[in-house]
């Protein structure tokens, strides 16, 4: 033994690849060939395709639905409808949110391209021909597209469905379109604190209906096998383990009946996460049939109907001192959640983490109150790379402190900086509950000034203002900053469930007798390299290389039971649970070593890749020599072999933070919008892999560009979807993309095991404001305290026009 | 309607079907040649990611009809490797310089960039960038995207110097 | 999204394809490209039973120029349009409107035929062949006829070719040496349709207008020949009032729908911009 040449402690280190190392993705072999395994890649002999039948009014009753012709079309087998699902009693399927949603349309459709009946056909031609055939007549009822309205005396009512239970998931309802109301902190406290201060602030902020588009849209393929009774189920699902579950409950299939795969998923942010009609129509299709049927829909349907997001409408008050202490926040939502309330959002939480809307700032007494609201649009209220709504707060918050510091005329960095938590006060109560884990606001937005020169900006934007006012340039230069804080992780099984499921995560790691191992985890990854980091985070615990590590999710057969991959909580959950894992093996593998070596354990420390005799590092055993003498030596009172699980419940969340800074210049004329400079400091703890971080911040920040300057799902007066194609619905390409610098500070996470906090969302969460902040930066000399997003050029236009700007 | 019959070279090989006139060409690619590299992602012409190489073009096979491919020669991202079965350049730099995330562009991007280098071999950065403006990407931001095909082109001129 | 069933047809020839367009009546189409044609057949917008694919047609194939007299055949592609030197060394305007529309992949297939004759109001070229009085050459079963494009275009999709017929040529004189262009398109993206956009072919005589033609792209449901805004440049000196009063003249035969890129009275602003800072760049290449 320990015959090789010895190599240095770093070199042993490096050959890890773990925690900190710029390793190559593992996962990139397969998709540069196009040899990913996407659903739609998924063939099964027999397979039938399925394909919807929508509405084509967003409010109507369904006189009569005539299928005649289309089950005339030679290879189309059947047409399911609501009345072929009531008697299996599924024609209602439970939503995340703890309403129902109807998977075909009974009696009433309530939103433009609502499912109304189920093709089932040889292949999707047919399937398509035959949607064409099939004569739904309608009558069409008032609908409600504002949702300012749906709590009108004569509002219609949405939902006659639920019409009678005038007690919701979430408390009783005021109105029948109301959903709830959901309030946290101290009402009176805040209405107090804006009654007593020098200085108040107040607007109405809308964040826009948009939709988390990841190219590859939802689908699956059920195949019921009806020999031994299993359902597998094959789908874009970023909970694999809960869809099991709730495919459980609703079909009445014994769990170990269904096994439930999350084959390579060409992206999510969030629009993966809910059970959409198809799921389960697929699945009774396979059930009815004996054979495979699949699913996929197209971009249209995805935009229209499955999983939009934001559509919140929030007033802010912020109350404050003339020298800019901020002494009180208020707020109100209203929520328009379209027709049936669908939020993917811990049970507790209908309005999701809102309540981080204190953000990164010390403030003594705050508000919330949400109402969701019914309207005729489509379901939906996922978290878009986002935290469940903290996206939303920190729009609100963020763009709030910029109108309090136009108001106070201060600079609007020198009012973060006089009002941020400090250092010192972490770990930090908020008014609205939440306990901060960690962090150093001061030094990370002094790094980001820094950066950027801050000063030297603002100076610039002065002289350009100038020559502005003296008619030599038509263009304004905003400014935009954003310092937010997530709230990611979800969540201690205390407060955070889905569906009385419990939002632990888990990992299952066992080591081979060669000393190579599997790790499987309860999440799923939809790009964000998990099979790439979460071995580097058991590299570092274990001592094993990460190359020798194969990481495995998405089969709930295989893959211990976990809560799925949303809401930045892989990392801060599942990577725990990864680090815990190794720790058990570690362990055991120090009693193993121990007997090997023939000393107490208290004797041996752990050592990169190894147990070594204290004080004798010669005398050693590698995980690698430990793992055969698992299986291979009967060590007294240890089992063999060497593996072990770990299902890891949160003691709390964590809360990355970020100091991003935008530079943009505004052609008056045109309202087009160029961005010059992006600047994005992280703080996600501890990085596992900087270069797979730098990739998440890169994408996040181009979402968040699309939100804050071009998405935008919108309804006519009648309902009627618009944007709901990419024709419309603003993608950048890589010409409208600017070059974005990344930066970070790393305060670890003082609970997660290896301190890391979860960064995919954070560029989204900040990087809206910064831009939006920008826009509004730009013309704030001019007087504009806030315009609405998306700052397309027609908005812009105008708000420059309404100035009394535009030639 | 008749169906008709279609013949192609695809990444080299003859490729024949009878099929209906209306298949487009991805799904003559995908469901009756098992070629799933080349994706779905619009329906409307606007993503690219099922970009493929037809008679020397950078194409959109969401929008060909088999019948307009008849006859032509066709690569997809499976024909981009080497005829030794080692990774193209690109290949790898975009393994190198984390050019993907959840892969479902990748083989459209790949297809596309394979032929911008060789209408440009030596693209700017913002080159790249109108030539790659035919194909979205949700995870990259693009930015990783630009730098794996600028380092590709290098490394293809260095070794056709170097030859 | 999947189209409905048709017929595939690949005539060799104008007037295979003539007779086709004339046995199969109004159930026939013609696809070129087919950018435009197919997103409408996978929506079900569009039905035909038949589908003529044109890419075969050798004489529709070609660009020639002959001194100043310049012919483009139906079936040449964006990116042959682009790729042209001989082309761009007498009429730049066509490269640099080329370049902006839709992608690569869409410009290797997409041909100025389609972009020309579909009638799609947000299509770049077809204001570009009024400005440059460009003719149509239009064949059916009685031979062949010519329309001028300033005539061509009736309402969104329907144009003076009859359903018998097929644009095989585009023909135009290239504007005088030494003439100034510019298309300026306000675009919510690459490869967009505009907001508004306008092409303005200038030529001087010394610091005079000598001959301006001005067209406009998007803002109502045909293309635009701007005849009044011309009309007040030509003779001027291109000073601020006399390029206002243009840009006015513009702005007033504009007609735009509210869409995704905005109300009206914005679209009809921005053709303004559009035509003024065409104009002025325009006048920086006109020698």
């Amino acid at each position: 033994m320990n015959e090789q040449t010895p190599i240095s402690r770093e070199e042993r280190i490096k050959n890890l690849k773990g925690i900190g190392s710029a390793r190559k993705r593992v996962e990139d072999a397969r998709f540069t060939q196009g040899a990913g395994n996407y659903v739609d890649d998924i063939n099964l002999p027999g397979m039938l395709f399925g394909d919807f039948v929508r509405s084509s009014h967003s409010h109507a009753r369904i006189i009569s639905i005539d299928k005649e012709a289309a089950l005339a079309v030679p290879g189309v087998i059947a047409i399911l409808t609501a009345e072929d699902l009531k008697p299996l009693n599924l024609h209602y399927m439970p939503t995340l949110a703890g309403d129902v949603q109807a998977v075909l349309a009974d009696e009433k459709v309530l939103f433009q391209n609502q499912e109304i009946a189920f093709v089932i056909a040889e292949d999707r031609y047919i399937a398509a021909d035959a949607v064409e055939l099939v004569e739904v007549e309608y009558e069409e009822l008032p609908p409600i597209t504002d949702a300012f309205k749906a709590m009108d005396d004569d509002a219609p009512v949405l939902r006659e469905d639920i019409q009678d239970k005038m007690e919701g998931a979430h408390g009783p309802r005021k109105h029948k379109n109301h959903i709830f109301l959901w309030e946290q902190g101290d009402k009176e406290g805040s209405e107090k604190a804006l009654a007593d201060a020098d200085v108040v602030v107040e607007e109405l902020i809308t964040y826009q209906r948009v939709h988390p588009c990841p190219l590859e849209t939802c689908g699956c393929v059920a195949s019921m096998d009806k020999i031994n009774g299993k359902l597998t189920l094959y789908g874009t699902f970023q909970a694999p383990h809960a869809v099991r579950t709730v495919a459980s409950l609703i079909t009445n299939i014994a769990e170990h009946n269904i096994r439930v795969v999350s084959p390579d998923i060409g992206g999510g942010f969030g629009n993966k996460v809910g059970v959409y009609p198809g799921y389960i129509c697929a699945t009774v299709a396979s059930i009815v049939t004996g054979v495979p049927v699949k699913w996929v829909e197209d971009r249209i349907e995805n935009l229209t109907s499955t999983a939009f997001a934001r559509d919140y409408h929030m007033t802010g008050k912020i109350a404050a001192t003339k020298e800019g202490k901020i002494t009180g926040l208020w707020c109100h939502v209203l929520a328009d959640h379209g027709a049936f309330d669908a939020c993917a959002d811990p049970t507790k939480f209908p309005a999701g983490f809102f309540n981080i809307v204190t953000g990164s700032y010390d403030i003594p007494v705050a508000y919330v109150g949400v109402d969701g609201v019914y309207t005729n649009k489509a379901p939906g209220g996922v978290a878009y790379r986002c935290s469940f709504r903290v996206t939303e707060a920190a729009y609100l918050i963020e763009r709030m402190i910029e109108i309090l510091a136009q108001k106070l005329n201060m600079d609007p960095v020198e009012l973060r900086l006089k009002n941020f938590i400090k250092k010192e006060q972490f770990p930090y109560q908020s008014a609205l509950g939440w306990e901060y884990d960690s962090g150093d606001y001061h030094t990370a937005m002094e790094k980001g000034m820094a950066a950027v020169d801050y000063p030297a900006l603002r100076a610039e934007q002065a002289e350009k203002r100038a020559a502005f006012d003296r008619g030599e340039t038509r263009t304004l230069m905003g400014i935009g900053t954003a310092f937010f804080t997530e709230i990611v992780g979800a969540g201690p099984v205390k407060n955070c469930d889905i569906l009385g499921l419990g939002m632990f995560d888990s990992c299952e790691i066992r080591i081979h007798p060669t000393g190579s191992a599997i790790a499987r985890l309860g999440t799923i990854s939809q790009g964000q390299g998990h099979a790439t980091t979460f071995a580097q985070i058991v590299a570092t615990e274990i001592g094993i290389p990460a190359e020798d590590i194969t990481l495995e999710e998405g089969d709930t057969d295989t893959a211990p039971y976990g809560l799925g991959t949303y809401g930045s909580r892989s990392t801060p959950v599942a990577g725990a649970a990864t680090a815990m894992a190794g720790r058990k093996i570690r362990a055991k593998a120090q009693m193993i070593a121990a007997y090997l070596l023939e000393v107490h354990e208290g004797d041996l420390e752990w050592d990169v890749d190894r147990f070594q005799i204290k004080g004798n590092p010669e005398a050693h055993k590698t995980m690698k020599e430990i793992a055969f003498a698992s299986y291979n030596q009967a060590i007294p009172g240890l089992e063999p072999g060497l593996e072990a699980v770990s299902y890891y419940d949160p003691p709390n969340m964590t809360y990355p933070y970020g100091a991003y800074f935008c530079v943009l210049d505004i052609d008056v004329d045109t309202g087009v919008v160029d961005v010059r400079r992006f600047y994005a400091l992280d703080d996600c703890g501890t990085r596992i892999n900087p270069m797979i971080i730098e990739g998440q911040v890169h994408g996040g920040l181009t979402e968040a560009l699309a939100i804050a300057m071009g998405q935008e799902i919108t309804y006519d007066e009648m309902g009627n979807v618009k944007g709901g194609s990419l024709m419309d619905f603003y993608l950048p390409t890589a010409v409208e993309t600017p070059v974005w610098e990344t930066d970070e500070t790393v305060v670890p996470s003082p609970h997660h095991p290896i301190g890391a906090k979860g960064v995919g969302e954070s560029p989204n969460v900040g990087g809206v404001p910064a831009f939006s902040n920008a826009v509004n930066d730009a013309f704030a000399h001019k007087g504009l305290t806030h315009t609405q997003m998306p700052h397309d050029h027609w908005r812009v236009w105008k708000t420059a026009e309404k100035l009394g700007l535009s030639g | 309607m008749s169906k008709m019959n279609v013949k192609m070279t695809v990444n080299g090989k003859e490729i024949e079907s009878l099929s209906e006139p209306r298949t487009l060409l991805i799904h003559f690619l995908r469901e009756d040649h098992k070629l799933k590299g080349p994706h779905i992602g619009c329906d409307t012409g606007h993503c690219g990611a099922c970009t493929v190489d037809l008679d020397g073009k950078s194409v959109k096979s969401c929008m060909t009809f088999v019948g307009q491919a008849n006859g032509a020669n066709v690569t997809t991202i499976e024909g981009i490797a080497n005829p030794d079965g080692t990774l193209h350049v690109l290949q790898e730099a975009f393994k190198e310089h984390h050019g993907l995330q959840c892969g479902f562009c990748t083989p459209g991007m790949i297809t596309r960039a394979y032929r911008l280098l060789q209408e440009n071999p030596s693209p700017t950065e913002k080159e790249i960038r109108y030539g790659i403006s035919g194909n979205l990407c949700r995870c990259t931001g693009y930015q990783n995207i630009v730098k794996a095909i600028s380092m590709a082109a290098q490394t293809l001129n260095t070794q056709e110097a170097a030859e | 999204m999947i189209p409905g069933s048709f017929d595939y047809h690949r005539p060799q020839s104008v007037s295979e394809a003539v007779g086709l367009l004339k046995d199969k009546g109004d159930e026939a189409f013609i696809v070129a490209g087919g950018h435009s044609l197919i997103p409408m057949m996978k929506l079900r917008m569009s039905t035909p039973e038949h589908l003529i694919d044109i890419q075969d047609i050798a004489e529709i194939k070609n660009i020639s120029i002959f001194g100043s007299d310049v012919t483009i055949g139906a079936f040449v592609t964006q990116a042959e349009i682009i790729s042209s030197e001989a082309l761009h060394g007498i009429c730049p305007v066509l490269r640099e409107a080329s370049l902006q529309i839709a992608d690569p992949q869409i410009r290797n297939v997409g041909t100025i035929g389609g972009n020309v004759a579909n009638g799609d109001p947000g299509n770049d070229m077809p204001a570009i062949m009024q400005a440059l009085d460009a003719t149509f050459v239009l064949a059916g079963e009685e031979g062949t006829r010519e329309v001028k494009a300033r005539d061509f275009y009736e309402a969104a999709y329907f144009t003076a070719r009859a359903e018998t017929e097929m644009l095989t040529l585009i023909k135009f004189t290239a504007p005088a040496a030494g003439h100034g262009s510019c298309y300026m398109k306000q675009k919510r993206k690459i490869g967009d349709y505009a907001t508004a956009a306008a092409v303005v072919i200038l030529t001087m005589n010394g610091t005079t207008v000598q001959n301006v033609e001005i067209a406009l792209t998007n803002v109502a449901d045909t293309p635009l020949y701007a005849e009044e805004a011309n009309r007040l440049l030509i003779g001027t000196s291109l000073d601020d009032a006399s390029i206002k009063a243009a840009v006015e003249a513009a702005k007033a035969i504009t007609d735009p729908a509210d869409d995704g890129r905005g109300p009206k009275d914005f679209r009809t602003h921005i053709a303004g911009v559009m035509v003024e800072r065409a104009i002025r760049q325009a006048a920086t290449t006109a020698s």
